[in-house]
Order: structure tokens, then C-alpha cells, then sequence
């Protein structure tokens, strides 16, 4: 037991494993590979909305020093799959599909590529890609979701199948909120955000034979970019390479396969070389997604004591013309709080812009602004403590799916949240605390999200130095997926963790799905534990008969050695295991089983504020937020603390800063980088604190996690924004809450 | 200024005229023979081209550097292209990120918004040149320990000002490196744990 212990990884505040790789410029991120020959590519935009291109001026640019080629939809060289991509019948049913770059002279949006300058160097392309000159035929476009959110619809994919989430949802009575005593209605509206990682979208494309391509591309899914683009090509997936190494954030904007990527490919296939293309920060307002634009009604009615009677939650998000892009705004309303009628409603509108894609807590978050504003709003009517309030109607099984929670310890992360933020302090009247000019008040938000577990494989295999090798095609976009699993394979192996080495994000690693929806410890930690427990079985299988008659979990691996805890002199050398055949990879792969049907499975975090604003300027400073979250087993409390705090920091840009604006006249963006969208600076962060209950979930998994990444982040805005209805009096029911709101 | 050269086309005809017809003028002397006979014949963007780069000396790292380049190749386009230092970052390329900070003779600067030729005969210092061998700097060994990143994009740049916020004397509560700090977009949020690394290095008073 005793040495159990000291083996104990799992838990600790392990440094990462790429940190040092990471504080020395020695991660290589797409755009950052060295291969001889390197051209550049730089994409030209439409500045029209919406209409036919009718023509193009290249001739300045083909005649501009280095350039190698300008392709357009009037040259571009045909890609096979953009006649049959979509078709597969293999591939889930989706309504519309990414847009086909240079296929045809459409436009669908401001800034839709319809040119790639490609040339020696970045400084000659990005010189001639201004010489390139559209010539359109515009018609009138549509870019405001208000002005057109009459011609909504139910999604597509929702009508042709009555069990598709997206459907009308109803529990009890329709609408039963009307004829409450006690009742309100509200609307919200959050303003399209965009996810801005630090790193800019890159590709490195590389046709190394005519049928063999190579990418070196910032994408959230190895695998998926490589299925995506094989099928483009018309090639075998194993033909298509996808490296990602590292990628520096993404929050959702990879989980998605864009037009610059197609671009890249075809530039590379037209001059025989490898290009390099990276997006500009205003390309990344236009081409690669964004938290769509969603407008939210939300009534609600309760009893004198407390008790919610009914709620109905209203959507309208949108989305582009060519794909029908949906997220579960509206899922925490159905099974958060305990009230007998429910009714949701979620719609969207096709508008002239590109395709949004989940951004950080996807629909979630919106839909967590309307919910934890609305039950804020409604204990202020009950002249009632909103924590009291939700006590009140906490939930001890699923309302929804009628099943018992696999775990829910939310009423332990608000007496955690609640002590640390001193909610005592509150006061019911708003308005009520103050210090000199600013005024002081405390708010609260609650979030979840599904614990999704998906098959993931891990190959596992002991090497001459003693070192143990773990390979997987997943991918880390920052919260450490490699640090986590070299904690997970030392503890399952007794191995000291420097011996690990977890290597990622390469498509032709084992399969695992695509880092995104607080899925990855789920799926790919499971995985690491069986290969390293399917390596050990291996190991004593051929370490003869001393270890045959002995317990599996008292064979560990040493420095050197295959060892059996508590016999000291019972070990076989590596090297005797390797002349048997011990260093052949062994490949695992873990599903999850049939737990999901029996119980309801979430993650959730509840996110405490305390803001100052100023009366006078209306600025507004968060000076505490406490993010306390359920999230079953912590892995690492140093990075999962670490991703706790980052999606507290998200949201207080979502609740005080972030907006893209279109100039609806001209269907164009008028934020264009972050000196107009405003993201959160070290100013603006107060120093986070992460209390987590560290519980196990015994049915997500064996090792008991359900996932951090978006509850970090769900449930923030409206803490913030509630806050400041319990500091001012003022309840803003608009993202972003800027100053101007507030005087 | 006239209107016209205002125009960046316009402007590139007229210097691209200018060397046709000075080839046939003064420039005789000045130009090398090749280029002369290419100007003649007409192939004015290969002439163009060769007098698109201009010499520039420099250190980088402590490695002297003499190089030929473009005038409007930036400080932060040269070090990732050019001399393959990839450790700096470009996350707008408008001097609004951070990601790209540099030391230039000490100073920490936005690579992205300074041209490469501003800086003839100085000393730049980047995220590769922090580390002594194989030993991390104090800052960046700070980082590890506290976890002062995620993704890992925004950290070359965080660390350089980190470690010139110190040498300023901005350093002295947490406030103030804040304040001084804010330059830096981290997208991944780990601003607390930043602030906790630099603070380490403050209050350890090592040599920065």
C-alpha cells in the first residue's frame, strides 16, 4: 500500500511535459515546419455580401515579383470530392455543407476567398494578393438576425427526424409560464463572439507524390481533417497525413474544416510545391466561424415559496445560407431545474454570412445567459437569495430523460463557491454596497455540460531504453492532454513519469475523435489505462514463472525492470522481455459502455462574482470570481485548475467586452482586430480561484472524470452580469456589458 | 506628398519607370551589368526584384547575421522565415497581441511593427536566446512551475516581456504587473498564473 502510494500520479500537480518545450520557442505549431521550397499563400476576399463574381483582374498580380500562381474559380483545378463530398452515405446525415472554395462564381459571404496568391515569400504574396481586383454582380443580402429572425425556421435535420435534439422540446403544460402567479419574460440577446486563439489559423500543405498529401494544420481533429480532405481529393485516408502537433487554441474554431485549408491544397498542387498560408487577424472574424449571433426569450413563473412552476425558453441563432449550423442552447433549461412544465423552442436564420462553429461551451453558454439571468431575475421577484432560490429547485434526478444522475455534487460546489467569494457580504437590495464611487455587488451562475466519452485507441510499447512509448492521433489545444496521460500511464504502470513519453496529434497514431465537447480525459484517458494494463499483462506473460502465479496489479515496471511489488528480488531484465518479442506495440482501444443508457451524465460548475462599478463611468472590474466545479476525478489539479481559470476569463469577455459587428449595409465586419474586439488583457482578470469536489464518476469511466473545458466557462457571463444587477440595479440583458449601458 | 504615391501601384509604375529610364541615364555606373541588360530588355520586375533587398547586419541571439532583405520584410517576419527562429509568434501582426515580443538592444519591442532594417547593428534577443545551454532562465522556469500557459502560443511573448517588466521596475505588486503586462493577450486565460510566475522571479530576486 504503502508504495502505492508514492506511485500515486494521478492527482498531482505535474508540470507539464511540453512546458519546456513550450517556454524555449521549441513547439512547432503549423505554420512553423521548415521544408525546402516553401511557397506562401495569402487569400484574396470578396468585398461584396452576397451575388455572382463576374470576373477577375489577375493580371497585375501574375505579373508581380515572385509570384507563382493566382488561382480563382476561373483557374482553379478541380477538386474531385467537391463533386461527391457530402454524398457518403458512411457520414451522418447534415444538412448543406462547408463551402466548396473557387468550385463556383457564388458569393455567400463578405470575405469568402475567391482568390490565393501564391509566391516566394510572404511579404511578395501579401503585395500582390492587393493587386487582385473581383468584379461582381452584387444582390441584396441579409446579415441582421433581428431584423430577419420572422423568417426562422426549425432546422432541417430537426423535422426530417422527431427525435433529433433540436426538436421542440415540451414537459407538462405548453407555455405554462403565462398563467403563473408569480411570472416573467425576458429577452436576451448575445452578440456573434469569436474565439481569436492567439495562434492565427495555419496550414502547411505538401503534396510529397501526386496521390500523397501531407498537412501541417491547426485543427482540434487530426483524424477529421484527414477525412475531410481525403475525400476532397478522391485519395485513401492513409494517403493524407494530418500533423498538429501543437496548436495554439483554438475553443472551437478547429473543430471545423474551412475554405483556406481547401486553398492551401490546391495552391500546393498547382505550383508542386509545399505552401504555408496563414489567415490575417481580420480573416479570422470571416472565415473560420465564430459563436453565432442568438436572440432568447425566456418566461418563467414560480410559486410565493420558490418553487419554479414553469419555464419556456425561446431561440433563434444564426446561421449561413450553404450549412445549417446548430448548438444546445436550450439543453440546461430541460434538466437543470425541477419544474414540471418546460417548453423550448429553437430555431435559426439563414443569414449572408459564413458558417458559425461551436465556440468554448457551445450554445451552453448562451443559453446559460438567458437561464441564469432569468432565475436571478426571478429571486429578485421572490425577494429571495438566488443560491437559496436554486436550492430550492435543485434537481436530484435528470427532469428530463427521467434517470438518475451518474453523480451531481452541485450542492457541494455552491457551499465551496458561496464561502469562498464571502456571498454572506450580499445583499438582497441591489445597490446596496459600496466603496466611495463604486458600487459592489455579488452574482451567481450555474453551468453543465453532457460528460460525452467516445472509443479511443492507444498504442503502447516498451522500448530498449526502458522508456515506455504511448501514441494517440488525438490532439492538445492547451489544457495538457499529454501531461494528463503520462500521469495516467505512470500510475497504471508503477512507472516514474520521465520514463513516459505520450506522443499526439498525428493521424497516423490510434484513432481518437476530435478534442472538443470536454471529451478528451473521457475517451483517451480510459484508453491510456487499458494499454498500459494490456502492455503489463503482455509483460508478465513473458516474464516467466515467477510472475504467472502472481496478482496482475503487483507487477509494475522500474527502472529497468519488470517488478513485482512487495518480492524485491523477483524481476526480469527489459532487455530479457524485448529479445522475446516485449517491445511490440500493443493497441487498445476503450469504448464506452452501456452506463449512458442507465444514467444521465454531466459535468457542473457553479461561478461566483463580485464586481465593482463605477457610478460615474459605468466601468465595470470583476475583482473575484470563484469557479467551483463537479467534474469528477481531477487528473492534475495544476492544468485542470489552470483551464478553470481560462474559461473564467472567457467569459468575462463574453459578459463585459466581445462583439463582432457587421455593418448590415454592407454585409461587412467592422471589428476587424482586437483593438476593436475587445478580449480580456491581464488587466482585466482578477486572480481566479478553482476550488473543485474531485469526486469520481464511477459510471463515464474507470477513471471516474466527466470532462472541465466548457462548464468552465458556462455559466461565468451571467454571474457577472448578475452582479451587477445586485451592484447598480440595472439588469442588462445584452452582451456585451460595456460602459454605455450602465450610465 | 503627392496624391498619386499615395497609391501603391501607381507608386511601384513610377519607381519601376524610373529604373528603365535611369538605366539609360546616370545609373549606367551604379547598376550591375546584368541588371542593366535585363532593364534593357525589358524585364523590369527582375530588376525590380533585385533592388527590392537592401543589406542589414545584425545580432541575433549573440550569432551575427549579415543579411539581404526586402525593406518591408518586418523584425518578426524575418526571424521566423528568414533565420527559421520560430519561437517567435505572430498572432496579428499589428502590435496588439504581444505574441511577437522581442528584445531589441534590451528593450522589449513588437517585432511584428518594427521593419527588420530599422534595426541595423542592433542586438535582438529572442526566446531562444533566453535559455543559457541547456539552463532555462529564472522566468522561464517560473512559467513551468506555474503553469503560466496553455496552448503555449502567447508564451515566448509573455515570457520576453515578463522578463523586461521585471528589468523595468514593473514589477512591484501585482497591480503594477498587471498593468505592464497587459500588452500580452493570453486567449487561454492563464493571466493568474502568469502574474504568480513573474512574481516568483521578483520576490526570488535572481538576476533577470
Amino acid at each position: 500500500m504503502k508504495e502505492q502510494a508514492q506511485n500515486k500520479q494521478i492527482g498531482a500537480p505535474m508540470d507539464r511535459v511540453d512546458g519546456r518545450l513550450k517556454v524555449t520557442g521549441g513547439a512547432k505549431y503549423s505554420a512553423e515546419y521548415e521544408l525546402p521550397n516553401m511557397a506562401y499563400a495569402v487569400l484574396v476576399g470578396s468585398t461584396i455580401t452576397k451575388g455572382r463574381l463576374t470576373g477577375i483582374d489577375t493580371k497585375a498580380a501574375e505579373k508581380a515579383p515572385g509570384v507563382l500562381a493566382v488561382i480563382t474559380h476561373f483557374n482553379s483545378p478541380k477538386v474531385p470530392g467537391f463533386d461527391t463530398a457530402g454524398k457518403d452515405p458512411s457520414q451522418p446525415a447534415t444538412v448543406g455543407g462547408p463551402l466548396k472554395i473557387f468550385k463556383d462564381d457564388k458569393i455567400r459571404y463578405n470575405d469568402q476567398p475567391i482568390a490565393v496568391v501564391v509566391a516566394d515569400s510572404w511579404e511578395r504574396a501579401r503585395f500582390a494578393a492587393r493587386l487582385v481586383k473581383g468584379q461582381y454582380a452584387p444582390e441584396k443580402h441579409k446579415t441582421n438576425l433581428e431584423a430577419n429572425a420572422s423568417e426562422a425556421f426549425l432546422p432541417t435535420a430537426a423535422k426530417k427526424n422527431p427525435k433529433h435534439p433540436m426538436n421542440d422540446y415540451q414537459r407538462g403544460q405548453v407555455d405554462a409560464y403565462k398563467t403563473g402567479a408569480i411570472k416573467l419574460e425576458s429577452e436576451y440577446v448575445i452578440p456573434t463572439e469569436v474565439h481569436h486563439p492567439m495562434e492565427l489559423q495555419a496550414i502547411t500543405a505538401h503534396w510529397e507524390a501526386p496521390d500523397r498529401l501531407t498537412l501541417y494544420d491547426k485543427t482540434q481533429g487530426t483524424l477529421a481533417t484527414r477525412r475531410d480532405f481525403a475525400k476532397e481529393w478522391n485519395l485513401p485516408e492513409e494517403n493524407v497525413k494530418v500533423i498538429a502537433t501543437f496548436v495554439g487554441g483554438a475553443f472551437g474554431n478547429a473543430l471545423h474544416s474551412w475554405p483556406h485549408e481547401s486553398a492551401a491544397i490546391i495552391a500546393a498542387k498547382v505550383v508542386n510545391r509545399p505552401v504555408k498560408l496563414m489567415l490575417t487577424r481580420e480573416q479570422m472574424f470571416t472565415n473560420v466561424g465564430y459563436r453565432p449571433y442568438t436572440w432568447q426569450k425566456l418566461g418563467m413563473s414560480a410559486t410565493a415559496d420558490g418553487k419554479i412552476t414553469a419555464i419556456t425558453h425561446e431561440s433563434v441563432g444564426q446561421t449561413s445560407t450553404y450549412e445549417e449550423f446548430t448548438e444546445s442552447t436550450l439543453a440546461q433549461t430541460r434538466m437543470m431545474y425541477q419544474s414540471p412544465n418546460v417548453t423550448t423552442r429553437y430555431r435559426l436564420a439563414s443569414l449572408d454570412v459564413c458558417s458559425p462553429i461551436w465556440m468554448r461551451g457551445p450554445g451552453e453558454a448562451t443559453g446559460a445567459f438567458a437561464l441564469e439571468s432569468a432565475m436571478d431575475e426571478m429571486a429578485h421577484l421572490l425577494n429571495l437569495d438566488p443560491l437559496e432560490f436554486r436550492l430550492r429547485n435543485y434537481t436530484e434526478q435528470d427532469p428530463e430523460k427521467n434517470k438518475p444522475w451518474s453523480t451531481k455534487f452541485l450542492k457541494e460546489c455552491y457551499q465551496l463557491g458561496a464561502e469562498r467569494v464571502g456571498w454572506n457580504k450580499r445583499q438582497l437590495k441591489p445597490g446596496s454596497l459600496r466603496d466611495g464611487e463604486w458600487l459592489i455587488g455579488y452574482g451567481m451562475g450555474v453551468g453543465t455540460f453532457g460528460a460525452h466519452r467516445g472509443a479511443a485507441t492507444v498504442g503502447a510499447q516498451l522500448r530498449p531504453d526502458g522508456t515506455v512509448l504511448l501514441q494517440c492521433a488525438t490532439t492538445d489545444i492547451g489544457p495538457g492532454t499529454g501531461t494528463v496521460m503520462t500521469q495516467i500511464a505512470a500510475e497504471t504502470l508503477g512507472l516514474d513519469p520521465k520514463k513516459i513519453r505520450f506522443e499526439l496529434g498525428n493521424s497516423s497514431f490510434p484513432k481518437a475523435g476530435t478534442q472538443g465537447g470536454s471529451s478528451t480525459v473521457n475517451s483517451v484517458g480510459p484508453a491510456t489505462q487499458e494499454a498500459c494494463l494490456a502492455l503489463k499483462e503482455k509483460l508478465r506473460t513473458l516474464a516467466g514463472a515467477a510472475f504467472a502465479s502472481a496478482k496482475k496489479e503487483d507487477v509494475t515496471l522500474t527502472d529497468g525492470y519488470l517488478a513485482l511489488s512487495g518480492s524485491p528480488t523477483t524481476r526480469v531484465a527489459y532487455a530479457d522481455l524485448i529479445k522475446q518479442g516485449g517491445d511490440k506495440a500493443v493497441t487498445v482501444e476503450a469504448k464506452p459502455g452501456p452506463e449512458g443508457q442507465k444514467y444521465s451524465m454531466y459535468s457542473f460548475s457553479v461561478h461566483f462574482a463580485e464586481v465593482r462599478v463605477h457610478e460615474l463611468t459605468g466601468e465595470v472590474r470583476v475583482s473575484k470570481l470563484v469557479s467551483c466545479a463537479d467534474a469528477g476525478t481531477i487528473i492534475n489539479e495544476k492544468t485542470a485548475g489552470n483551464q478553470m481559470k481560462g474559461g473564467a476569463v472567457g467569459g468575462i469577455g463574453m459578459a463585459l467586452m466581445e462583439a463582432a459587428h457587421i455593418d448590415d449595409r454592407f454585409g461587412r465586419y467592422v471589428t476587424k482586430d482586437f483593438a476593436d474586439y475587445h478580449v480580456p488583457v491581464h488587466a482585466d482578470s482578477p486572480d481566479v480561484q478553482v476550488a473543485f469536489v474531485n469526486q469520481p464518476d464511477p459510471h463515464v469511466n474507470a477513471l471516474g472524470t466527466k470532462g472541465i473545458g466548457e462548464i468552465a466557462i458556462i455559466g461565468v457571463a451571467p454571474a457577472i452580469a448578475n452582479a451587477i444587477f445586485n451592484a447598480t440595479g440595472k439588469r442588462i440583458r445584452e452582451l456585451p456589458i460595456t460602459p454605455d449601458k450602465l450610465i | 506628398m503627392s496624391i498619386e504615391s499615395d497609391k501603391p501601384a501607381g507608386h511601384d509604375e513610377a519607381r519601376r519607370t524610373f529604373l528603365k529610364q535611369s538605366s539609360l541615364l546616370t545609373a549606367f555606373t551604379m547598376v550591375p551589368g546584368p541588371v542593366l541588360q535585363a532593364a534593357t530588355y525589358e524585364l523590369d520586375e527582375k530588376v525590380a526584384a533585385a533592388f527590392e533587398k537592401v543589406p542589414l547586419r545584425l545580432e541575433v541571439n549573440g550569432v551575427k547575421h549579415k543579411l539581404s532583405v526586402e525593406p518591408r520584410t518586418t523584425l518578426l517576419d524575418l526571424l521566423r522565415e528568414n533565420l527559421n527562429l520560430t519561437g517567435t509568434k505572430k498572432g496579428c501582426d499589428y502590435g496588439q497581441c504581444g505574441a511577437c515580443t522581442v528584445h531589441v538592444d534590451g528593450q522589449r519591442v513588437n517585432s511584428c511593427l518594427s521593419f527588420a532594417v530599422m534595426h541595423e547593428g542592433k542586438k535582438i534577443t529572442t526566446i531562444e536566446g533566453l535559455t543559457n545551454g541547456d539552463k532555462l532562465h529564472p522566468m522561464q522556469e517560473a512559467f513551468v512551475k506555474h503553469d503560466g500557459f496553455q496552448c503555449g502560443y502567447c508564451t515566448p511573448g509573455q515570457i520576453m516581456s515578463a522578463v523586461a517588466c521585471v528589468r523595468e521596475g514593473h514589477a512591484g505588486s501585482e497591480g503594477e504587473i498587471r498593468e505592464y503586462m497587459s500588452g500580452n493577450i493570453c486567449r487561454c486565460g492563464a493571466y493568474s498564473n502568469i502574474v504568480a510566475a513573474i512574481q516568483e522571479v521578483k520576490n526570488g530576486g535572481q538576476k533577470v
